[in-house]
C-alpha cells in the first residue's frame, strides 16, 4: 500500500510553545427552564503533542472543541479570557477570517462523521471540495489528492468508495471519510472529537499511527477527544479529564491507570476488562463536591 | 430449536465490475436468552447482516427463520416487533425534526400499545435520562444521551430480539456500564435475546458467550469467549484483533499492514 506524504513539517520556532492557548473557556445555553452551563471556566495549552480529553458524557467536550474553532450552535454564549492560536487572538476575527483559519488552520473531525457529511454529495467529492478551498489547484489535482487521502486513511477499494453517497458507506468508513477531509488542508491544529469511535480496533490503529505520524513528523497539536480511557491510555502524551464542564485532573497519559480523582477511578473501575471478568460493572458514585471542585492550572499534568 | 436461524444470508450492492457483496453465504443460530457477538473490520458487512435481519434491506437471499417465523422479505408488522433494531450512529437514527416524546410515542403508535404517557417516562427513567430531557430535541442532547434515547425507543416495544449495532461505542465508559447492565437485567427479566456487534473486544467478552469473527463479508470463525481467551483462535485476523484491542501500539499498526497485503481481496 503507497503511503502519502502529508506535506511538509511546519515552521515552529520552540517545540513546546503551545499552539492552542484557551483561559477560563466558558461555554452556555439559555433555554426554557434556565441557563445550562456547558463549559464553566476552563484553561489548557496545547503544543505540539496529543492531548488527550475524558469524561463522561456531557461533560463539555465537543463544546470546548467547538469553541476554539467557533462551531458552537448559534444560541450559545461563548466567553474566554484567552483564545490564541500561535499567539493569534482568535477573538478578534471577524466570521470571514475565522473561516480562512477553520480548516486550513485547525480543524475538527466531528463526533458524528455521517451528520457532518453532505448527503447528496458523493464522499470523494467533499473531500476535494475540503482541498480546492483552501488550495488553487484544479480540479483533477484535488481529486487525486482526495483518492490518495482514502487510501491514506485504509480506505479497501478507494475508487469505489469515492463514488459512494455518505448513506452507502458504513460507520467506520464514514469515519475515515470524515479524518480524510480534516487533514487534507494539512491544518497545524486538529480537534479529533472520537475519531475512531467506530472503527475496528485493527484499523483504528493504523488511523492513529497516521495522526501520531503527523504530530512527530508535523508538528501538530492534536486535542484527542474520547471516551476510551485505555486508547488515551496509550495513545496519548497528557490527558486532561472533564466533568461538568471544568478540568478536574490532568495527568500524563502513561499514568492515566493510576489517576487519584474519584471521578477517574470510577470511570477506569466502570470498564469492562477482557482479564477480568465481572458480572455486573461498576457504575460510578458521583459526589456533589466534584461539581464545585476549584479549576485545574493549565500548567500542572 | 435456535431463536435466529440464518442460513446463507448474502446481500449484494451495485451491479456489474462495481458490485459488492457485502454479505456472502453467512451462517448463524442464536439460542433463546443468548447473546452473540459479532466482531470484524470495519465495512465487512455487520451493520448490513443486521439490516437484512431487522427487515430494513429487502434485497438479500438465504434463509432466515426467526422465533419459528420465516421471514421473507416483506414483513407484517408483529414481525418487525419482533426485532428492534439500535444503530450505530445515534444522529441517523433519530430524526431531527422530532422531539424525544415523539421519537418513543412514533413506535408506539405503529404499534397500537397503549398508556403511552406511562411507557414513555419509564423508558427514560430505565436508560437514565430523567423527565426534563422528554421535550428536547436530539440536537440539544450529547451525543451519549441521544444513544441512551435510541436504546429506549427498541425497548419500548418490548421486542423479543435486540440487534445492537455498537450500541455503547457513543457512550462514556460509565454510562457504558450502566446499559451493559442494564441490557443484561433487562435479557434476563424480558427473556431477551440478541445480536450484539461491537468492535470493543472488552465490551464483548463481558456481554457474550459466543462470537462470530467477520471479514470482507464473510464469517471467518466462530468461537465461545472462552476459547477467545484461552488463546483458542485459529485466524491471524482474529489474533491481530485480540492483540490490537490492548490499546494504541505503533509497531502493531505496522503489523496489521502486512497482514492487510497479504490479504485476498474481495470484491
Ligand atoms: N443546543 C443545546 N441546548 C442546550 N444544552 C445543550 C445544547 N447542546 C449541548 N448542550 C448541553 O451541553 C452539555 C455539554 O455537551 P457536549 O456535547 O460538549 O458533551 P460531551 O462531553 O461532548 O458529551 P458526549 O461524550 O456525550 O459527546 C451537555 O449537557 C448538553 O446537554
Ligand atoms: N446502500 C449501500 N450502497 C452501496 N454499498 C453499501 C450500502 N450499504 C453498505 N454498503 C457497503 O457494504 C459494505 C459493508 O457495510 P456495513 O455497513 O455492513 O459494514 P460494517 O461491518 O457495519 O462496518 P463498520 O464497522 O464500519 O460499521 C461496505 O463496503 C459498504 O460500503
Ligand atoms: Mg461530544
Ligand atoms: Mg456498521
Amino acid at each position: 500500500m503507497t503511503m502519502i506524504v502529508l506535506g511538509s513539517p511546519l515552521a515552529i520556532a520552540d517545540e513546546s510553545a503551545p499552539i492552542v492557548s484557551v483561559r477560563n473557556l466558558r461555554v452556555a445555553f439559555d433555554t426554557p427552564h434556565g441557563a445550562v452551563e456547558a463549559v464553566r471556566g476552563i484553561s489548557f495549552d496545547i503544543a505540539r503533542e496529543k492531548v488527550g480529553i475524558v469524561g463522561e458524557s456531557g461533560s463539555g467536550k465537543s463544546m470546548t472543541g467547538r469553541a476554539i474553532l467557533r462551531l458552537t450552535p448559534p444560541k450559545a454564549r461563548v466567553s474566554a479570557e484567552r483564545l490564541d492560536l500561535h499567539g493569534q487572538d482568535l477573538r478578534a476575527l471577524d466570521e470571514r477570517a475565522m473561516r480562512l483559519v477553520r480548516g486550513r488552520r485547525m480543524s475538527m473531525i466531528l463526533q458524528d462523521p455521517r451528520y457532518s457529511l453532505n448527503p447528496v454529495v458523493r464522499v470523494g467529492e467533499q473531500i476535494a471540495e475540503a482541498y480546492l478551498v483552501h488550495r488553487r489547484v484544479s480540479r483533477a489535482e484535488a481529486r487525486d489528492k482526495a483518492r490518495a487521502m482514502l487510501e491514506t486513511v485504509r480506505i479497501r477499494h478507494p475508487d469505489r468508495v469515492y463514488e459512494l453517497y455518505p448513506h452507502e458507506v458504513s460507520g467506520g468508513m464514514g469515519q475515515r471519510v470524515m479524518i480524510a477531509m480534516m487533514l487534507i488542508a494539512e491544518p497545524e491544529f486538529l480537534i479529533a472529537d472520537e475519531p475512531t469511535s467506530a472503527l475496528d480496533v485493527t484499523v483504528r490503529l493504523q488511523v492513529l499511527a497516521i495522526l501520531d505520524d503527523l504530530v512527530q513528523s508535523r508538528g501538530l497539536g492534536l486535542m484527542f477527544i474520547s471516551h476510551d480511557l485505555n486508547l488515551v491510555a496509550t495513545f496519548c502524551d497528557r490527558v486532561l479529564i472533564m466533568y461538568a464542564g471544568r478540568i478536574v485532573e490532568t495527568c500524563p497519559a502513561a499514568e492515566l491507570r493510576r489517576a487519584r480523582h474519584g471521578y477517574t477511578r470510577g470511570l477506569l473501575e466502570s470498564l469492562p476488562r477482557i482479564d477480568k471478568r465481572r458480572d455486573r460493572l461498576p457504575v460510578l458514585e458521583r459526589d456533589p463536591a466534584w461539581r464545585d471542585a476549584p479549576a485545574v492550572s493549565p500548567r500542572e499534568g | 430449536m435456535p431463536l435466529i436461524d440464518i442460513r446463507d444470508l448474502r446481500v449484494s450492492f451495485g451491479e456489474g465490475v462495481g458490485a459488492i457483496r457485502a454479505v456472502d453465504a453467512v451462517s448463524i443460530t442464536i439460542e433463546e436468552g443468548e447473546v452473540y457477538g459479532l466482531v470484524g473490520e470495519s465495512g465487512c458487512g455487520k451493520s448490513t447482516l443486521l439490516r437484512a435481519l431487522a427487515g430494513l434491506n429487502p434485497n438479500w437471499s438465504g434463509a432466515m427463520t426467526v422465533a419459528g417465523q420465516i421471514l421473507g422479505p416483506r414483513r407484517s408488522t408483529a414481525q418487525y416487533k419482533l426485532m428492534q433494531m439500535v444503530f450505530q450512529d445515534p444522529y441517523g437514527s433519530l430524526h431531527p425534526r422530532h422531539t424525544i416524546d415523539g421519537l418513543l410515542a412514533e413506535p408506539l403508535a405503529i404499534h397500537a400499545i397503549g398508556e403511552s404517557d406511562r411507557r414513555i417516562v419509564e423508558a427514560l427513567d430505565r436508560v437514565g435520562l430523567d423527565a426534563s430531557f422528554r421535550f428536547r430535541y436530539p440536537h440539544q442532547l450529547s451525543g451519549g444521551q441521544r444513544q441512551r434515547v435510541a436504546i429506549a425507543r427498541a425497548l419500548i416495544v418490548e421486542p423479543r430480539v435486540l440487534l445492537l449495532d455498537e450500541p455503547t461505542s457513543a457512550l462514556d465508559v460509565s454510562i457504558q456500564a450502566e446499559v451493559l447492565n442494564l441490557l443484561d437485567d433487562l435479557r434476563r427479566s424480558q427473556k431477551l435475546t440478541y445480536l450484539f456487534v461491537s468492535h470493543d473486544l472488552a465490551v464483548v467478552t463481558h456481554m457474550c458467550r459466543r462470537i462470530g469473527v467477520m471479514r470482507a463479508g464473510r464469517l471467518l470463525e466462530e468461537m465461545t469467549v472462552d476459547a477467545l481467551l484461552a488463546g483458542g483462535t485459529t485466524h491471524p485476523y482474529t489474533r491481530h484483533l485480540y492483540r490490537a484491542s490492548a490499546g494504541y501500539d505503533r509497531r502493531l499498526a505496522d503489523t496489521a499492514e502486512v497482514l492487510d497485503d497479504s490479504d485476498e481481496e474481495i470484491a
